[in-house]
């Protein structure tokens, strides 16, 4: 084989191991989710496990409820502004979406808490975020999430804020 | 038309340095910039979105730009005639890789006029900030495409050359440190560059045509970009301190007038170096809440890094041990780099402790050490390497007192630069941001003043680069009594435009 043969052939590996890599970038997404659903991370679209249904009536923390829109032509209220629970009782809330728009939007929410520690003793039983949200043009919904307060909660937090806010999910269900 | 059409490697090789150099000017210029808004708290000169914009260009044209083409220089004239080859093995895809980059260089530069302006979200470019910002966003990544289609070429080209073009007898375990540094370089960029190329490629259609790989709007996760980018990140690390080492080790030897100490086991170091560089990543991103065990795992595997480097740097000191030592400017640089770079490492141990690393995280602290590894291991070893070569080059000896006062005037205003920015990161002033609290104005008057110096020290040194092109003290062919490579044993100074059309036979 001729030295420029011999050239062209390890340059046309070497440009194959390149192209592999480009694909090996992508290949790096499902991957990476893998990796999350099996470690639990990111997990919230998935119900916690409630172990402890023990009520811890020594102690009241309060439970405030907030809501946004990203870009979304819905109204997105609680139907409570707070409510007090004992730790470890499982309790109800509403909240109410009205699609505004002349067209279908499909929505995921995303909560949020505060303070963020907070966060891993809120155990959701039930949530609208667990699901994307299709509403239809001028629909509303009353959506529930039931939730329990782990009572191993730190004794220093009194007041858990829960926030929700809702972004369009692209390209399912009509667009703006 | 000569330098536009040329296939020869010298002229691509100077064509590479001089478009290092002018990227360089250019993102000194933004650094220094940077360093008058930051000379006084408040806001004086620059609005925090045009100071966001100056420190992301900053970082992407001196990392793409300035210290990737200017070792691709050093490859482009040194690597044929050191394993005496008449030239790259594709000399037209060379002249193309190398045009790419002005091309890339204008878009990177043109995203400043645009409606919204360069996009300020850092040199990492990272989601979410990414799919938000404006037209500006969109010609970086398609400058960033070009960039990495140029090293990729660069890189087929350079595999190709050392491993099919070699002088007969030139075995592998005998070629210069330098060669050997760039093949394992090159091997890393082949693997590295696309990743980055897919990770703005995702971004690029977050952008426009409804993915949401980054985006959280549509479920997308913006950590798993941070993943992609240091996937390629940390290998590119050492994609620009790889070829520096390659320089240090041909320096160091001639002038200790000793052959390189432990040879063999430096090139399993830099092989190692480069192996591990691709199970580090996350060590970037230590906050993003990932396990305690995935923690763990980064940490460790980013401590072992050290024991390759170690080696090193033991061998280039074991190396000067005993030897006859004289210091001319490029063992000046050569010892500035070894101390400095060995400094820089440290730094990067102790940040690679994950309790340290969350209380450091976007601090000065982090800012200090990297330019402790970039400018003080990568730029003083291409400032070596020019001092080193620029007499074979050109035929002339550089002004050897000029050479001094530039050593010593970057290296002084260097660690007035950096040095004082270990202190503002301890005390906790973050990365950044334009405007800090009273009590850190004192350091921060310093390295802005630092910064100027160094921006000024560097036009002594184009003004003795181009002293040496022009005339001066006629170069022996071989001024540096301890070279023992080929282009100082084989040819004569200054190079002929074609050198090594018949292969010579390494005995």
């Amino acid at each position: 084989m001729t030295l420029q043969q011999e050239n062209r052939r390890l340059s046309g590996r070497l440009a194959l191991v390149a192209l592999i890599m480009f694909g090996f970038a992508f290949a790096l997404v499902p991957f990476y989710n893998e990796i999350c659903v099996a470690l639990g991370i990111n997990s919230i679209e998935k119900a916690d496990a409630v172990a402890n249904t023990q009520v811890d009536l020594s102690r009241t923390v309060t439970i405030e409820f907030d809501s946004n829109t990203h870009n979304l032509p819905w109204r997105f209220r609680p139907l409570q502004n707070y409510v007090k629970v004992h730790p470890g009782e499982l309790t109800t809330v509403e909240y109410e979406i009205v699609n505004v728009r002349e067209a279908p939007v499909t929505g995921q929410a995303v909560p949020s808490y505060g303070p963020q520690r907070a966060g891993e003793y809120f155990q959701k039983v039930e949530c609208f975020c667990f699901t994307q949200q299709t509403l239809a043009p001028g629909e509303t919904r009353r959506m529930p999430v039931v939730f329990v307060v782990d009572p191993k909660l730190p004794k220093d937090v009194n007041t858990i804020a829960l926030s929700y806010t809702f972004f369009e999910v692209a390209g399912r269900g009509g667009k703006s | 038309m000569r330098w536009i059409t040329t296939t020869n490697h010298k002229d691509i090789g100077t064509l590479y340095l001089w478009f290092s150099f002018v990227m360089f000017s250019i993102g000194g210029l933004m650094a220094v910039g940077i360093r008058l808004e930051l000379f006084s708290p408040g806001l004086q000169f620059l609005d925090p979105d045009r100071f966001n914009q100056l420190t992301t260009m900053h970082g992407l044209i001196m990392v793409f730009g300035a210290i990737m083409p200017v070792f691709v220089g050093f490859a482009n004239w040194q690597i044929p005639m050191m394993i005496g080859a008449p030239d790259m093995a594709f000399a037209r895809l060379n002249n193309w890789s190398f045009w790419l980059l002005p091309f890339a260089a204008t878009l990177l530069v043109l995203s400043f006029f645009m409606p919204g302006g360069a996009p300020g979200v850092g040199w990492t470019m990272y989601a979410p900030l990414t799919v938000q910002m404006g037209i500006g966003m969109d010609l970086t990544i398609f400058a960033v495409h070009l960039l990495g289609m140029s090293s990729i070429l660069g890189s087929i080209n350079i595999i190709t050359t050392i491993l099919n073009m070699r002088a007969p007898g030139m075995t592998l375990m005998r070629m210069p440190l330098f060669v050997w540094t760039w093949l394992i370089t090159a091997y890393l960029l082949v693997a590295a560059m696309p990743v980055l190329a897919g990770a703005v490629t995702m971004t690029l259609t977050d952008r426009h045509f409804g993915t949401t790989f980054f985006n959280a709007a549509g479920g997308g996760d913006p950590v798993l970009y941070q993943h992609i980018f240091w996937f390629f990140g940390h290998p590119e690390v050492y994609i620009i301190a790889l070829p520096g080492f390659g320089v240090i080790s041909q320096v160091i030897p001639a002038f200790s007038r000793k052959p390189l100490f432990g040879y063999a086991s430096m090139v399993y170091a830099t092989s190692a170096i480069a192996i591990i560089s691709f199970i580090v990543w996350a060590h970037h991103m230590y906050t993003v809440g990932m396990p305690v065990t995935g923690q763990l795992f980064f940490m460790y595997a980013t401590m072992i890094i050290a024991v390759p480097t170690g080696v090193k740097v033991f061998n280039w000191v074991a190396t000067m041990w005993k030897g006859s030592l004289t210091f001319e400017t490029p063992m000046l640089f050569a010892c500035g780099f070894l101390f400095m770079f060995t400094l820089g490492g440290f730094t990067g141990l102790v940040l690679a402790v994950v309790p340290v690393d969350i209380q450091m995280h976007d601090t000065y602290y982090v800012v200090a050490h990297f330019h402790y590894v970039m400018v003080a291991g990568a730029l003083f070893a291409a400032f070596a390497g020019v001092y080193f070569w620029l007499p074979k080059w050109t035929g002339h000896m550089y002004n050897e007192t000029l050479g001094k006062w530039h050593f010593w005037l970057t290296l002084i205003f260097f660690n007035m630069i950096f040095f004082v920015q270990h202190f503002l990161g301890l005390a906790g002033m973050p990365r950044r941001i334009p405007d800090y609290p009273l009590m850190f104005e004192t350091w921060n008057k310093i390295s802005s003043l630092g910064a100027f110096g160094m921006g000024l020290a560097q036009l002594l040194f184009l003004y003795i680069v181009i002293q040496t092109i022009r005339g001066g003290e006629k170069a022996p062919q071989k001024p540096w009594e301890g070279a023992d490579s080929l282009e100082w044993t084989h040819l004569p100074t200054p190079v002929p435009y074609h050198t090594f059309e018949v292969q010579p036979v390494i005995k």
